[in-house]
């Protein structure tokens, strides 16, 4: 929370009402993402984070209130995000390369026909290079471990030439070496870009990003020096956080928080 | 098979089955690994179907009424379009389910051309030939539109090569970046349903399927990038059809048949081969 509040929201969410039938999930939410931050969306699961990223990204509508992205509609500005889902979400068994899968950060609506141009190769092959995966450029996509899926699903963000990062669990299954990794990435990235990323995990990022937006029905933003107190909000009942603030396991302290490693 | 080789070379009605079959098997290699890859099957299985009732009901026009320039399989096209853009539609703007429609196409596609079928004056072979396939049966007429359609399927797969592969590969993220999905899907849903018009003499309707995904599939096993296995599975579904017409005309038996089961046999073999060895993944 330093000059960064000077400059315009990346994200601006006012009075934000969104339900699925018979299950509200924001009743009045509101928050902001400034230009040039490292913020992650943390919550229990079920509690409307993927929600918020489906609002942010414009595919889903608000009921009421606003979800402005770079201070327009996100269907219309949602080009200038760079988009990371889930890693289960794509099928690793694709016959794809991994520049196969940089390049289609390049399709646009422009660009639907015939051949990819030279400048688009040479900005997804500068993509990889960046999340250090150019030298597999030609290997299949099923062919990698977990940890380079996620790099090359981030070079593809990044093929977009994208002005906000969002990245959806991108820590999931990752061993902890590989997720430091990750983060030393993702901080040389927020030197140009605004970096969102959601997680469950709310220990591990607390040391990396500067701001944590907590959803839990309602959206509670808090520094991430604070991070006790986003774990209060988040686990009440549960005093005492700051002692397991770097263990990686929550056991016991949350309706909805588990430990997910060991997934392949 | 030097028997196959002499009376192809004698017979012009070999020749054009030979074609039929080959100009068939470029068309459900390349369309075959988008629906292999994507996972949709049921989709092709589908229209494979639906496709009965634009052959029984432009049969139907030109027996009984007359229209002789009708060849069933414009009839086959018309269906197959329709049935494509009907499931793009129900994808992209209804809350209906996507797989009640499918099986609904699937039914009543087959239900309105036996029914045309059965309102058609004359003799009915022709029904057995359109569900099991005749490959002997191609006449001029049809391979001119096999031609056609191949182009058209070869023209739209090289054009829009890149983004029907981002939107199998990840549908959201093509979204996202602006790329016209409902259009592209069910632009490739028109591709499956054309592929599967210029399958139907070879295999017949019935066993469509087999040839859109099992060379597809096999060629999946031995490589891992989209041209090359839509190029192998050409490749092996042209070697099916040849060799499945071949020992079709030595034994005397039902040629869509005798090639169903070769490519059925090969496809088991190579599944048990690449886990047996677990060398090819």
């Amino acid at each position: 929370m330093t000059a960064n509040d000077t400059r315009p929201p990346v994200v601006e969410i006012r009075d934000l009402h969104f339900g699925y039938p018979g299950q509200p999930v924001f009743t009045g939410a509101k928050a902001e993402i400034r230009d040039g931050s490292f913020v992650s969306i943390v919550g229990p699961n079920g509690g409307g984070k993927t929600t918020l990223l489906k609002l942010i990204l414009g595919l889903l509508q608000p009921e009421r209130g606003s979800v402005r992205l770079f201070g327009g509609s996100p269907a219309k500005q949602r080009g200038r995000v760079g988009y990371m889902p889930q890693h289960a979400h794509v099928d690793p068994q694709f016959p794809v390369t991994v520049l196969d899968v940089a390049l289609m950060g390049r399709l646009g609506p422009g660009r639907m026909a015939g051949p990819f141009r030279g400048t688009d190769r040479a900005v997804a092959l500068r993509a990889l290079s960046e999340t250090e995966t150019a030298d597999l450029r030609d290997k299949p996509f099923s062919a990698l471990s977990g940890g380079q899926r996620q790099r090359v699903l981030i070079a593809r963000a990044l093929a977009c030439e994208p002005d906000l990062l969002l990245l959806d669990e991108p820590t999931a299954s990752l061993d902890p070496t590989v997720q430091d990794d990750l983060f030393t990435l993702l901080h040389r990235l927020n030197e140009r870009m605004t970096v969102v990323l959601v997680s469950h995990d709310v220990s591990t990022v607390s040391r990396h990003v500067d701001t944590i937006l907590c959803v839990n029905q309602d959206i509670d933003e808090h520094p991430a020096g604070a991070i006790s107190g986003a774990l209060a909000d988040l686990f009440p009942g549960a005093e005492g956080l700051s002692l397991v603030r770097h263990d990686h396991h929550h056991h016991g302290h949350g309706d909805g928080e588990h430990p997910r490693g060991g997934r392949s | 098979m030097s028997d196959f080789l002499t009376a192809l070379v004698q017979h012009a009605f070999l020749r054009q089955a030979l074609l039929a079959g080959l100009l068939a098997s470029i068309a459900c290699g390349m369309v075959g690994t988008y629906v292999v890859t994507r996972r949709i099957t049921v989709i092709a299985g589908s229209l494979a179907h639906t496709v009965l009732g634009g052959m029984g009901a432009a049969y139907w026009l030109r027996s009984a009424h007359g229209v002789q320039w009708l060849h069933p399989l414009h009839g086959a096209v018309v269906a197959a379009l329709l049935g494509a853009g009907l499931i793009g539609l129900v994808r992209a703007r209804s809350r209906e389910r996507e797989d009640t429609v499918i099986s609904a196409l699937w039914a009543v596609g087959m239900a309105l051309g036996v029914f045309f079928l059965f309102k058609s004056p004359g003799y009915k072979a022709d029904l057995i030939t359109y569900l099991f396939g005749n490959i002997v049966m191609v006449d001029p007429a049809a391979l001119r539109l096999l031609v056609g359609l191949d182009a058209l399927i070869l023209l739209l797969v090289l054009t829009f090569y890149h983004p029907l592969l981002a939107i199998c590969f990840d549908e959201e993220f093509a979204r996202l970046r602006g790329v016209r999905v409902g259009w592209l899907y069910t632009l490739l849903l028109a591709l499956i349903a054309l592929t599967i018009v210029t399958l139907v003499y070879v295999v017949g309707i019935v066993m469509v399927i087999a040839l859109v995904t099992l060379p597809a599939s096999i060629a999946g096993l031995f490589v891992r990038r989209l041209w090359p296995t839509m190029v192998l599975a050409a490749v092996l579904s042209s070697a099916f059809t040849v060799v499945g017409l071949g020992i079709s005309y030595g034994a005397d038996l039902p040629a869509g048949a005798t090639i169903v089961l070769l490519t059925g046999v090969v496809y088991a073999a190579a599944q048990f081969g690449s886990a047996w060895s677990g060398r090819f993944r």
